[in-house]
């Protein structure tokens, strides 16, 4: 049996710069129109231009086309990334975040005198994204300012702070359950917040115990994601809460996986006091390949008034208006209002879907894991043996046992044409494999991907060394990672190491 | 009716055979009772025409009639079309982060040539793979020279984009850092103030080029004096302007980050934009976010990849040099396909016809009665008149005229409510031009 026919790779393409030809230029600039020509003292001058590529606009569209085509993306290929929600990114709201009186909109222009009647469309949208936000978690209020996941667990974390200033409590600590995704603790030190790391249990929830015993006046809050990385939803978070708020801390939300629970659960009303969204998980806003997204803080009472301003407030008469006086605001956490051609983009999806659209997103990503779940746990050892949420999780050790790693099994998919599942994390896990197909996906799609693990199980137990030259049917092998990260060669005008 | 649900009734009923429940409540067994949503009162749904109908009702609202010479570190440039082609592309704006290298290689070139094209413009050793913005992109600079230096002061210069400085004092509020501003003098840095701070405790100076004001400076002296006190020299840049003034580089400072909007973005009502960084090579692993590498593959092909990965929270955790981890790859592939479609030489262009325009602009409000232009200090493409007048209300009376006039800096700085500040791009007519300034002519009579 072979794993993957030898199909002939693409040919490389050379980088932009190695294209270039003196006297190619790829856009046609306006004459000048102006009848003088400005002079700069040479002391403020560069020596010489800057050696940008010089390439026809058919080189440029070419050459970023056959770049493209190196890609898997959720357009052409299954995705089932744990943990990032790779939902299908609905065509029209490309289009509705390109209309003019959106996209041309300077941020400026609402803080000029009478500018704000000018920019009252982009306001409402802004205003009714946060009503919508704030019902669906079930918060008191928004800020759509941070411009993405972790920028919103450094406001939430700064809110937090906020608040114990103000109330004069000291507190040092940020506790957060090993499962918890890179930025937690991240974010919570950057913030300036020890951090205090409390185990799983065997079921993949907190450590209630353990939690307990780390608990004192000195925690400033709890970073929790619900359901978790375990693709868990922990049915103690009440009594967590309880616990948390007893000592006068912070319950902190990470709505990464929000696409779970979307009406069937809300953060505000099982004890969360603040959360944070990923507009580019749930929301169906487009990854773009690392960025950008949008990561909307949610608040509850306690924590309304130190929200970042500005805010977009509702006058009596109906109009639209940016309020800057808040005493007691943690003040600016972006230049603006937020990335707002993603807002909008969420906006649309949340418009067409409405609420039973949502919650039946969520009933679907539920369904569709737990598919993949049973089908797969005869093969692969499931990290946790009960219903899960929105992801699954395994571990590859069986296949490990044979020589086969995660990463292996991971890099066999691409030769499936299907982009590998989440692989290492959580870190709770060994050789974890974390499966998220999304609402999305369709039982055909989902059959394929099973079929080509247990393929791929199969496969360790008669050739496991095959594994170590795949993919073979990608435009390059597995690329050496080390030489990378010694040379650091990041920049082609570089002298090569 | 869900467009973005596959699965029918009969799909529904076989996979919960499978997964061997009832129903798909079933599945929510571990939300208890008395976790359900108080309330879920949302609308219905919409079809997406009807939704589009909404949106452009919504559109409609905002204007798109003003004429802009509005700025202020946000510029309306031209986008050209193939860079809005090129990131419609499905396979780039809906790929995720590249973690598989395999199946990401254009994600991974287009990013690579992109911190090559940021070095070619700073004249830098290394660049980041983006950040978010141009001022959350300065805060990671002033905290990465914090790191280099276990120095806790930092001494901002007063032309540094007032809304950068009141976002980094946010985020630095709860730690204990010193910080300290410096006035514009003329326009420019204040050199006295600057050397009179600058101490063993100093971890950098920031400089922003061209400053607030639209004031073109070379910023070599403070670069040798934050080296001479042991201290990063920090310079927030214009990437346009970089078309013809002098680099960062060839003035020796040491991290140079930026507001990369005008490379091929819309101005999206204050974002999604682009946040640049690059710095000397030496300091590359202070660095924070993505950065993509050049290897090679086991066939000893070249290719690319996210290197140096133990900077980041996704490794090191709390340890990492930022908590950030979603960047903006997309805007930065945009910025890219702006620097290959415009080289060597239409970058200078496109620089030359901002600096020209504005130049005339500068000098037709010049003659009008009542309106001061600084002629002492060089400008770029934005510069500071003094109006007889407060300078919001002018803006004001202008707009009914059809101008966005510019941005009056009585807003952040105390003292100048008769400045205004005033950009002019090369998408700026003559004609718009004498137009404004024949309207401001007439609001200041």
């Amino acid at each position: 049996m072979s794993a993957t026919p030898n199909i002939p790779v693409t040919p490389p393409v050379k980088l932009i710069f190695e294209k270039s030809s003196a006297g190619r230029q790829g856009f046609k600039l306006p004459a000048s129109d102006v009848p003088l020509k400005a002079a700069l003292a040479d002391k403020y001058l560069r020596k010489v231009p800057a050696e940008l590529p010089e390439v026809s606009e058919l080189d440029v569209v070419r050459h970023f086309t056959q770049l493209s085509q190196k890609n898997f993306s959720v357009d052409a290929n299954f995705y089932p990334l744990g943990s990032c929600t790779m939902k299908y990114n609905a065509k029209f709201t490309e289009k509705a975040a390109a209309m003019p009186g959106f996209a041309d909109l300077h941020p400026l222009l609402p803080q000029l005198k009478g500018g704000e009647r000018y920019v009252q469309g982009a306001l409402e949208v802004l205003f009714d994204c946060e009503k919508w936000l704030a019902e669906i978690t079930g918060m008191k209020a928004f800020t759509m300012q941070p411009l993405a996941g972790a920028h919103g667990e450094l406001t939430g974390i700064m809110l937090m702070a906020a608040y114990h200033k103000a109330r004069g409590n000291k507190k040092k600590y940020v506790i957060i359950p090993d499962s918890a995704h890179g930025t937690n603790p991240a974010s919570a030190a950057v913030a300036g917040y020890q951090i205090i790391s409390v185990p799983s249990d065997k079921k993949g929830g907190m450590d209630i115990e353990k939690l307990k015993a780390v608990l004192t006046d000195e925690v400033a809050g709890l970073m929790m994601t619900s359901p978790d990385t375990h693709g868990v939803f922990n049915s103690s978070v009440s009594e967590i809460a309880a616990l948390i708020h007893a000592v006068d801390g912070i319950m902190y939300y990470d709505g990464a996986n929000l696409n779970a629970t979307m009406g069937r659960c809300r953060p505000g009303d099982i004890g969360f006091d603040v959360v944070h969204l990923n507009l580019h998980k749930t929301f169906g806003t487009p990854h773009g390949g690392g960025g950008p997204g949008s990561g909307p803080v949610g608040v509850g009472e306690k924590l309304e008034k130190f929200l970042p301003v500005s805010r977009v407030i509702r006058r009596q008469d109906g109009s639209f208006a940016l309020n800057y006086d808040y005493p007691d605001s943690i003040g600016y956490i972006a230049s603006f209002y937020g990335n707002f051609a993603i807002i909008l983009r969420a906006y649309a999806y949340m418009l067409l879907l409405g609420g039973d659209g949502l919650k039946q997103t969520s009933d679907h990503a539920v369904l569709n894991a737990n598919y993949i779940l049973s089908r797969l746990k005869g093969h692969y050892q499931a990290a946790f043996d009960r219903i899960c949420m929105h992801e699954c999780l395994f571990s590859a050790s069986k296949q490990t046992e044979r020589g086969v790693h995660a990463i292996d099994i991971a890099k066999f998919l691409i030769d499936q044409g299907i982009h590998p599942p989440t692989v290492y994390f959580p870190l709770t896990v060994k050789e974890a494999i974390m499966i998220e197909p999304t609402e999305t996906e369709s039982r055909e799609t989902m059959d394929v991907f099973v079929e080509a693990m247990i393929r791929a199980d199969a496969f360790t137990k008669t050739d496991p060394d095959a594994f170590h030259d795949m993919p073979r049917t990608m435009p390059i092998s597995r690329p050496d990672e080390t030489k990378a990260a010694r040379e650091m060669n990041v920049n082609f005008f570089a002298p090569k190491a | 009716m869900n467009p973005y649900i596959a699965n029918t009734a009969d799909d529904v009923r076989a996979m919960l055979d499978v997964i061997g429940v009832k129903s798909i409540d079933a599945l929510f067994a571990d939300i208890k009772p008395s976790h359900a949503p108080r309330s879920f009162n949302l609308p219905g749904g919409l079809s997406e025409f009807e939704v589009m109908e909404r949106l452009r009702h919504l559109a409609a609202k905002n204007t798109g009639a003003l004429v802009p010479f509005i700025g202020g570190g946000y510029y309306d440039h031209y986008v050209p079309a193939a860079c809005s082609a090129i990131i419609s592309r499905g396979e780039f704006y809906t790929a995720y982060t590249p973690y598989q290298p395999e199946c990401a290689q254009g994600t991974l070139q287009a990013l690579f040539e992109y911190q090559s094209g940021i070095c070619a413009l700073t004249g830098m050793d290394v660049a980041n793979a983006s950040l978010y913005d141009g001022g959350t992109a300065l805060y990671e600079a002033m905290m990465m020279a914090i790191r280099i230096t276990g120095r806790k002061k930092v001494v901002m210069d007063g032309g540094v984009n007032p809304i950068y400085r009141k976002l980094i004092k946010s985020y630095t509020h709860n730690l204990h850092f010193e910080f300290v501003e410096t006035p514009v003098v003329h326009g420019q840095s204040d050199r006295a103030a600057i050397t009179k701070l600058l101490d063993k405790d100093t971890a950098a100076v920031i400089i922003q080029n061209p400053n607030f004001f639209g004031t073109v400076d070379d910023h070599a002296d403070i670069a040798d004096l934050a080296r001479a006190a042991g201290a990063i020299s920090i310079a927030s840049v214009y990437p346009i302007a970089l078309g013809l003034l002098k680099t960062p580089a060839e003035m020796g400072i040491d991290i140079v980050t930026g507001e990369g909007q005008s490379l091929g973005l819309p101005l999206n009502f204050g974002g999604p934009y682009l946040g640049f960084m690059a710095a000397r090579k030496k300091y590359i692993r202070q660095m924070p976010g993505r950065i993509v590498g050049e290897t090679v593959d086991a066939q000893g092909r070249r290719c690319f990849v996210n290197t140096i990965q133990a900077r980041e929270q996704h490794i090191r955790r709390e340890k990492a040099t930022s908590n950030i981890c979603t960047n903006v790859a997309l805007c930065a592939t945009q910025a890219s396909v702006f620097m290959a479609l415009l080289g060597k030489q239409g970058f200078c262009q496109l620089a030359r016809l901002n600096l020209d325009k504005a130049e005339f602009a500068r000098q037709e409000l010049g003659k009008i009665k009542g309106v001061e232009v600084k002629r002492s200090s060089p400008t770029f493409n934005e510069f500071t008149v003094s109006l007889p007048k407060n300078a919001a209300d002018v803006v004001e009376a202008m707009i009914p005229r059809g101008f966005a006039a510019g941005f009056p800096l009585g807003r952040y700085y105390a003292g100048m409510e008769n400045y205004l500040l005033v950009a002019v791009t090369e998408k700026r007519t003559k004609g718009e031009i004498i137009a404004y300034a024949k309207a401001l002519a007439e609001v200041l009579a």
